[in-house]
């Protein structure tokens, strides 16, 4: 019997939304650069879910092929996040956010 | 496809050549055979390459806003030569760059989401790499991280659109879901997406609620990523929000219409009052790129009839701010400095860039015969016939704002004395974007009608 079926595809996108929104939270309101990566990994995983979930729905298999794509992307967005991240550290001993204060206008 | 391969190519050709040692022919192998492709794509006497499930199809629209790029590419690497110091290596700047066009090519020639997806990321995360680039520089850090972590916020939201468009269609396919948008049976999930898709590539293009991280990501990035985010960038992203809403929304509802005239008007408004009370140069730059985010926003209401407009607005902006960048790489020798004060008294030390700056930021503010002007004026009159008077009285207020910050430029440079005796970076790569920019403004100015019959 087909899981979606019984779950139903709402009870999908709702738990994919709000997935998205812990990641969207948790990148707004946590200062620890580490935790910050973690929150947009959350976020883009929570797309993923979605994906796969409409793939099976849809009984379309081109949905789970994006989601190759969106996990290399993701993969790649956090290396280049984790470089910049340790330039930072390099130059001012901690990774709080916060501390980087010094373009404004 | 075969554009997009060729450039692929080149990339590929810069990071072989570091492992050759063949350093220094990089720059202008690359700068000849960006210009190579540019005149075979816009003759279209390249084969055309089938396959790949035609994800990727160069339909005229794409045609031309890739050769805008290919030419943009090109400038931007020649006018970013003297910034690689002795011991960097040259070729990951340029294969980065090189790769990033790569990106921006298939953002306007997609015909499949995932292929959007990927250029924009392959853009995106192009721009991280560079933006943090002055590693050893706090300020560079802290923009790379800034821009890192709102592009991937916008790119989340971008992300989330799509997979709701695939939810309601089933597809990615740009013709599915081109049907699906006007058809009456769509499943809400669609809007949603259409709403997402809209919020993330605001975030890409800088307008106004979503612009706050484009003055502190300019100022903080090296000065040459700072010319290629102001204008290969923008006019890639602008041009591939354009190409969306084509297929998301060509019967645009009234609601829309409604969202799209308020950000407009509040991007135009934000950009122009806050670039006033700059003192820095780049956030001056980096404002009137909000501005003219604004302008460029206004072509989505006339959605059928505007790809021209775009074009010769998106054209004129990205030439005007290339030259514009020559002189600010030419000027700010010491990249921690760059007040508008460095500009006073350059017209008699180096007439001809004082001269170059002036004929950018005039066209820039639209004044007539640069092709500013006749971007604005095009822009406008197709704004009035279609009805919105309002909004075009709304913009011609605000380039008159941005007459008065440009004017500070034009007059520290011309008026006023230098205090102390100044060193600039005497490039003779600065001279030349510089000249070949101006008499391009100049040009198009002068033939308007040569550009906009090309779509």
């Amino acid at each position: 019997m087909n899981i979606l079926e019984t779950v139903g595809i709402n009870n999908y996108i709702m738990l994919s939304a709000l997935l998205f929104c812990i990641g969207a939270f948790g990148l707004l309101y946590r200062r620890n650069a580490i935790i910050m990566f973690m929150s947009i990994e959350i976020m883009l995983n929570a797309v993923n879910l979605l994906l796969v979930a409409f793939s099976s729905y849809h009984e379309d298999p081109s949905g789970q092929v994006f989601v190759f794509f969106t996990m290399a992307v993701a993969a790649a967005e956090v290396a280049v996040g984790l470089a910049i991240l340790v330039s930072v550290f390099r130059n001012i001993g901690n990774i709080d956010i916060d501390n980087l204060k010094n373009l404004k206008g | 496809m075969s554009t997009l391969i060729a450039i692929v190519g080149i990339g590929i050709f810069c990071l072989l050549a570091e492992i050759m040692n063949l350093r220094k022919i990089i720059i202008p192998v690359t700068i000849v055979s960006l210009m190579a492709l540019f005149g075979l794509t816009l003759t279209g006497n390249l084969p055309e390459i089938k396959g790949y499930e035609s994800m990727i199809v160069m339909d005229s629209y794409g045609k031309i806003f890739s050769c805008l790029f290919i030419l943009l590419t090109a400038l931007l690497v020649l006018q970013s030569a003297p910034s690689y110091v002795k011991g960097t290596k040259v070729s990951d700047f340029i294969s980065i760059k090189v790769f990033m066009l790569s990106g921006a090519v298939a953002m306007v020639t997609f015909t499949n989401m995932a292929m959007f997806f990927l250029g924009i990321e392959v853009l995106s995360i192009g721009l991280y790499v560079l933006a943090g680039s002055d590693r050893l520089n706090i300020k560079s850090n802290e923009a790379g991280m800034k821009y890192f972590l709102m592009g991937s916020f916008a790119s989340g939201i971008l992300l989330f659109g799509i997979a709701m468009l695939y939810g309601a269609t089933g597809a990615f396919d740009v013709a599915t879901l081109q049907e699906a948008s006007i058809s009456a049976s769509t499943e809400y999930w669609f809007y949603i997406g259409v709403i997402l898709i809209t919020i993330g590539m605001l975030f890409k293009v800088a307008a106004t609620p979503m612009h706050f991280w484009a003055p502190d990501v300019y100022e903080g990035s090296p000065t040459q990523v700072t010319a290629m985010m102001s204008t290969l960038a923008k006019v890639t992203a602008m041009a591939s929000f354009f190409k969306l809403i084509t297929i998301l929304n060509s019967q645009m509802l009234y609601s829309y219409t409604e969202v799209i005239i308020v950000v407009t008007i509040a991007t135009m408004l934000f950009g122009n009052i806050m670039a006033l009370r700059q003192k820095k140069i780049k956030r001056v730059l980096a404002y009137s790129g909000v501005s003219h985010t604004g302008f460029m926003l206004l072509t989505l209401l006339n959605i059928n009839e505007a790809q021209n407009n775009l074009l010769f607005y998106a054209t004129s902006y990205a030439i005007a701010g290339l030259a514009a960048f020559s002189v600010v790489l030419f000027v700010i020798k010491n990249e921690d400095n760059d007040q508008i004060d460095n500009f006073n008294g350059l017209a008699k030390k180096s007439p001809l860039m004082a001269f170059i700056m002036t004929i950018a930021l005039l066209s820039m503010a639209g004044i007539p015969i640069l092709a500013g002007f006749f971007a604005k004026f095009f822009l406008l009159s197709q704004i009035i016939t279609s009805g919105f008077i309002g909004l075009a009285i709304v913009a011609i207020i605000n380039s008159m704002i941005a007459v008065f910050y440009y004017f500070k430029v034009i007059v520290a440079m011309y008026t006023k004395e230098a205090e102390y005796e100044k060193e600039y970076a005497n490039h003779s790569e600065y001279y030349i974007v510089g000249i070949v920019a101006a008499i391009l403004l100049l040009v198009i100015g002068l033939f308007p009608d040569a550009l906009m019959n090309l779509l």
